[in-house]
């Protein structure tokens, strides 16, 4: 029975990112189909009571990694233990990481998820796909995977050196080709040089904990990454997406570039929002590495409180969980080399509660920001708006009731992942989900979870969705560069030799081994062209001799010089 | 959809400049004439230099409604250009007493012919009468020189007989300035800058400007000793007054860091310039940059930043080209703010990550220029240099039909368009979050920049200004009451000599000072032409211009070197003047920040709990990039490859596909739990 129920949820408070009003609504076929007061419904429809309680689109989580493996290890929670933890949180649509490894097909990559989400996972799921190596052969499997498959975002990594990390060059020209695609640029931002050379300092140095990790990733590092790739995409025109915003200044940075027009999207996620980077210096080397991710938690206890204002106030849009689980013993390949710890929290499970406490509880959002905080933008950056994200006749019936005034204590023991460890553990949120609905079924209702593994569908997703692409296709037709109409000049040219081949640098013996690419244009600066020799006149002043006089032709007007 | 978005895709091959909204304000040119070609937008940019032409003053128009300007229409017809420039320089409204309007060299009476000796003359100066500006304070006191040292200073100075005289009538007794950006040997091509070490310290002196910090600029693979001694050698020969020396690092690696030790320690170098832009030419990785930083603050260098992001230029050049625009304004719209705006957060992030003073030269934009200012408020040891050209003029002319006009503005990073820039400017130097002022006088001849004449990416990059930076300071800043005259001397000379360790001996007017000395008039009033400076090169950037205040005697060394106009500029008497690392106003926060920023981990028990089983063969991947990838993306085998490393299990685990909550679940350890790994 894949189209689920026929139900009705009566006397709740529907609560969409632009209003809130009272009404009842009719759910059949996975779809809801009737939204007002006294519908007429079909006998035998399954009643959801939500009197006192908020109704409100399900979660999209837009950020997940179920099944991208870290240095051979597998994460601890797949599609079907995530997924699980997310309905059980609230949240209804996840949008996971293709991760493909360097060298290897989108394509396959794009379809190995595809496969074992479907599966596996219990909610709907759409996927990004992570792009390690950028050149432009490429292009034909991004066409596919946008025309054809479904897919209009890609991250590209800054940081993770010698192993996912592009240069500036190749960020700029895949954001060339995406912009062209119309599909939306995520960035890791981090610097991977920088992080990378601290690191050899400090375990130089022989901080091998965790510790390492916050401090060879610090804030500056993040920012100034963000900094980069706003400017990247400006130059390209080219949406941008940063995931996992962790930091007050790279916030910051974003918040400036949106006020200067740029369009540039921040994703914080519940781990930022719920907590700090302080316990990187746990004694107890477990918990320590629990926390390790990239970025890490910023050890300043005022970034949650900040980042939740900057999110209520519109400065970043969509919470995600970044979620990407591994064990203790996982962690453990890391022990005695904090760069080995593989990266990622929880929080897939935690995330509407966590911003329903800090941001709505404490008065800094109202609910219907709280929706378009956790499902609405989502929905719209992603193109799956209405059909997710949204309470309205012929969208999906991913429904949550939510209960604003009960709270939960998070604890390991009772969270729905394998973990061994809750990142926020001991922490007491307000706002649960109390009864959850995927594709018009009821899937937790009186605190039981009921999923079906691999229920979930693929959710496709248009390429140029309006919301982002609307100013960008308006600047690409406004800013046209035009050269200046000249004559020809036509003075005097200093004699140089046109080599028209450039000759090859000397190779020096550490040199950057940068291979000459034949395909480099034109190489402006090295060719080495030089002059006939010494001149007779070298060590005169040149003042007289190299006056521009008339040319034998008369006088031009390009070069009026008297 | 697909429809659309493919006619789309058609019209959007033009890359993006000012999709940016647009800032609004008076400069209304800019909201429609920049990119698109506005018939005549440029037109009263380009001058026409009949007018400006010596005999025929009179004749000219009021073309920007400039009144000193027109004061000199009574001026004699004809002239020779020295005369001409004498005139201009006292051309202000004319009430002034011509005593007043010049220093007056007398000597003192009776005793003329006591030494005998001519040379002796001009080794013993009193400077009577002027009000000595220092950055700090301003006074009236004599001067009195002696060897080319200040003496004495102070009132009443007993002094031997026999002495010159220079009367300063109230006027303002300046250490001369300090310009630390010239670039007068760096080769293009091939090809040297019409104004090489003679000329253009000539010009220096005449701008009041007595000393210079030139750019060593060795190509890469080039020694940077060897560099640095050509570059002395020619300086020594040539130079009219004192000048020291930076040394651009055009490459980095292994074999830089001994000559670099060796320049520090023994040839008296303590700034050193890095690239971020001139990819696959000079540009360093952010590894490399981040390797260099550490290692020049090892040494007590400054790091000097070329700030602009290489990567995105090269991208933008390539693409322009391919819309077949070539004319300089391509220089621009390749080169736009945010590249560099992006290049100064970047070094400044890694300046603060290795905790290094850093210096951002040619500070061009807006943008670039808060950069830096809040860095600053934020902590950062950074100092900003806008130069003579930023703060006179904007970029506009780029634009300009005329191509060699447009050409001798050419320079990285590029004029910015907006016209605001020289205002803003002036005021972050006004109120201290820029520093220092430049020039980076690098003065190439029009047939030299026509090497580029079909190609923007060709044009030799650089700009005179060397002997306008003074006199624009003032004009811009000063004279429109945004600075007092004591910050006009920290900018222009004091701070220089405290970044880079010239402090006292530089850069202030105190006894045991070099005598290096400007009486300073700010009330001349000159207009800047081609014809009347002492560069080499046919153009003027600042062609027509009006610039109040400016040097009327200069001493070097204690030599008048300048007076009324006139030059008696040596050839070689510049002497070298070495640098110690480890200057002070660099590097006093630095040095108390690496005792603070002192790293620690945590003290924890061996973890001794359960460790997944990988196998431990690191196996490294070459990278196989396709041909088509940037260069830059090829990255050297690191020396720890703490990422690429492929640890893979042991084969398919059994239960790689069950939930692993049990079977993985840490236990406590058969030697008993452990309060390390404390889990319930």
């Amino acid at each position: 029975d894949h189209f689920g129920d026929r139900l009705i949820i009566k006397g709740g408070k529907i609560v969409n990112d632009d209003q809130s009003f009272y009404a009842d609504i009719y759910v059949e076929d996975g779809t809801i189909k009737q939204i007002g007061e006294n519908l007429i419904v079909p006998s035998g429809v399954k009643t959801v009571d939500a009197y006192g309680q908020l109704v409100i689109p399900g979660g999209i989580d837009a950020n997940t990694n179920l099944y991208s493996p870290q240095k051979g290890l597998n994460p601890a929670d797949d599609f079907y233990q995530g997924t699980r933890a997310a309905l059980s949180g609230g949240t209804t649509t996840i949008m996971d990481h293709v991760l493909v490894e360097p060298g290897t097909s989108l394509l396959t990559a794009f379809d190995q998820w595809k496969d074992a989400a479907e599966q596996r996972a219990c909610c709907d799921f759409s996927l990004h796909v992570d792009i390690t190596r950028w050149h432009e052969g490429l292009y034909e499997e991004l066409e596919t995977l946008i025309k054809d498959k479904g897919v209009n975002s890609f991250l590209f990594f800054m940081a993770y050196k010698d192993k996912y990390q592009s240069s500036d060059s190749q960020l700029y020209e895949a954001f060339s080709v995406l912009r062209d695609l119309g599909a939306i640029a995520q960035v890791h931002a981090e610097n991977g040089d920088i992080i990378d050379e601290e690191q050899k300092k400090l375990l130089c140095l022989g901080i091998t904990g965790p510790e390492g990790h916050v401090i060879s990733h610090s804030e500056e590092v993040e920012t100034e990454a963000v900094y980069r790739a706003i400017t990247i995409a400006k130059q390209s025109n080219c949406p941008l997406y940063v995931t996992k915003v962790m930091s007050k200044s790279a916030a910051d940075v974003i918040a400036k570039a949106r006020k200067k027009g740029m369009v540039v999207y921040g994703e914080p996620i519940t781990a930022g929002l719920a907590t700090d980077g302080s316990h990187y210096w746990s004694k107890d080397w477990a918990i320590a590495a629990a926390f390790v991710t990239s970025p890490p938690l910023n050890p300043d206890p005022s970034t949650p409180q900040y980042l939740t204002s900057l999110l209520a106030c519109g400065d970043l849009q969509v919470t995600s969980s970044a979620q990407a689980s591994f064990s203790t013993a996982q962690k453990a390949v890391g022990k005695d080399n904090f760069t080995l710890i593989p990266e990622g929290t929880n929080g897939i499970e935690e995330r509407m509660s966590v911003v329903w406490d800090r941001a709505v509880a404490t008065g800094m959002m109202d609910e219907n920001e709280f929706v378009a905080v956790t499902s609405t933008n989502a929905a719209k950056l992603f193109s799956m708006y209405p059909r997710k994200g949204r309470i309205a006749v012929g969208s999906d019936a991913d429904i949550v009731i939510w209960n604003p005034k009960e709270t939960r204590i998070i604890s390991a023991n009772t969270h729905n992942l394998n973990l061994e460890v809750n990142i926020f553990e001991g922490l007491e949120f307000r706002g649960v989900a109390s009864v959850v609905i995927s594709g018009g079924r009821v899937l937790l209702e009186d605190g039981k979870l009921n999923v079906t593994e691999g229920s979930g569908r693929f959710i496709p997703r248009k390429a140029f969705p309006d919301i982002v692409y609307k100013r960008i296709k308006a600047r690409s037709k406004m800013a046209e560069a035009h050269g200046v109409p000249r004559g020809n000049y036509d003075g005097p040219v200093h004699d140089v030799i046109s080599m028209t081949k450039s000759v090859p640098p000397t190779p020096t013996t550490r040199g950057p081994p940068c291979p000459k690419t034949l395909t480099g244009p034109r190489n402006l600066h090295q060719s080495g062209f030089t002059l006939a020799g010494a001149q007779i006149d070298d060590h005169i002043p040149r003042r007289s001799a190299q006056r521009i006089v008339a040319p034998p032709g008369g006088r031009s007007n390009i070069t009026s010089l008297s | 959809m697909s429809d659309c978005r493919r006619q789309w895709n058609r019209e959007d091959e033009l890359p993006v400049y000012l999709a940016g909204p647009i800032t609004t304000g008076p400069n209304q040119r800019k909201t429609y004439g920049m990119f698109s070609s506005v018939e005549g937008a440029f037109e009263s940019k380009t001058i026409d230099f009949e007018n400006y032409a010596v005999g025929r003053k009179g004749s000219r128009t009021p073309r920007s409604g400039s009144r000193e300007r027109l004061l000199d229409t009574g001026d004699p017809i004809s002239k020779t250009p020295s005369e001409a420039r004498e005139s201009s320089l006292n051309g202000s409204p004319g009430e002034r007493d011509e005593a007043r309007s010049r220093a007056e060299v007398r000597f003192s009476s009776g005793t003329e012919n006591l030494n005998g000796k001519v040379g002796l003359r001009s080794e013993r100066l009193l400077i009577k009468g002027g009000r000595v500006v220092n950055d700090d304070q301003s006074f009236y006191a004599d001067v009195y020189i002696e060897d080319g040292l200040i003496k004495q200073v102070g009132e009443n100075l007993v002094v031997p007989g026999g002495v010159k005289v220079i009367e300063a009538n109230g006027r303002m007794v300046i250490p001369g300035g300090i310009d630390v950006n010239t670039c007068l040997m760096k080769s293009y091509l091939g090809t040297q800058p019409v104004d090489d070490f003679f000329q253009g310290t000539k010009a220096a002196l005449a701008g009041g400007t007595t000393m210079i910090i030139d750019h060593v600029a060795p190509q890469p693979g080039d020694s940077l000793l060897e560099a640095f001694e050509r570059w002395q050698e020619a300086a020594d020969k040539k130079a009219c007054c004192d000048y020291s020396l930076h040394v651009d690092i055009p490459q980095w690696n292994e074999n830089v860091k001994d000559e670099l030790e060796l320049l520090v320690q023994d040839k008296g170098i303590n700034s050193f310039q890095v690239y971020m832009a001139y990819k696959d030419v000079y540009q360093m990785t952010d590894s490399e940059l981040y390797e260099a930083f550490s290692f020049l603050k090892l040494l007590g260098a400054v790091v000097l930043v070329h700030a602009e992001n290489g990567d995105l230029i090269a991208q933008e050049q390539r693409k322009i080209l391919g819309m077949g625009i070539t004319g300089p304004e391509g220089h621009p719209l390749s080169r736009p703010e945010e590249v560099e705006a992006e290049a100064v957060f970047r070094a400044i992030t890694l300046g603060n990550r290795v905790n290094c003073p850093v210096y951002i030269t040619k500070v061009m934009s807006k943008s670039a220029a808060d950069t830096i200012t809040q860095a600053r408020r934020k902590g950062s040891v950074v100092f900003g240099e806008p130069i003579t050209a930023s703060l006179a003029t904007d970029g506009s002319h780029y634009w300009s039909k005329n191509w060699a006009k447009a050409a001798a503005y050419v320079t990285s990073p590029p004029l910015s368009p907006d016209q605001t820039t020289p205002d803003h400017l002036h005021t972050l130097l006004a109120c201290g979050d820029l520093q220092v002022v430049g020039s980076s006088h690098c003065a190439y001849s029009t047939s030299q920049k026509a090497i580029g004449k079909d190609d923007f990416t060709l044009i030799p990059e650089g700009i005179n200004g060397v002997e306008e930076r003074m006199g624009f300071v003032w004009d811009k800043a000063v004279a429109m009451g945004k600075m007092d005259e004591n910050q006009f001397v920290a900018v222009t000379s004091t701070n220089a000599a405290k970044i880079f360790n010239l402090y006292p001996r530089k850069g202030r007017i105190a006894v045991g000072s070099d005598a290096d000395i400007v009486i300073w008039d700010p009330d001349s009033v000159k207009t800047i032409t081609a014809k009347l400076q002492q560069s080499a090169a046919e153009y003027n950037i600042f062609e027509g211009l009006e610039s109040r205040g400016g040097p009327v005697l200069v001493l070097s060394q204690g030599q008048v070197v300048y007076e009324e106009g006139k030059l008696h500029a040596q050839q070689g008497t510049g002497r070298f003047i070495p640098r110690k690392p480890f200057p002070d106003y660099a590097y006093q926060r630095v040095k108390f920040r690496n005792q603070v920023k002192h790293k620690q981990g945590v003290t924890r028990g061996i973890y001794d709990g359960p460790v997944y089983d990988v196998a431990p063969i690191p196996k490294y991947i070459t990278p196989s990039p396709s041909a088509k990838t940037s260069p830059t993306s090829h990255q050297p085998p690191p020396i720890r490859n703490l990422h690429q490393s492929n640890f893979s299990l042991s084969g398919a685990q059994i239960d790689d596909n069950i939930p692993r909550r049990s079977g993985h679940r840490i236990v406590a350890p058969p030697g008993g739990r452990s309060n390390i790994t404390s889990l319930g």
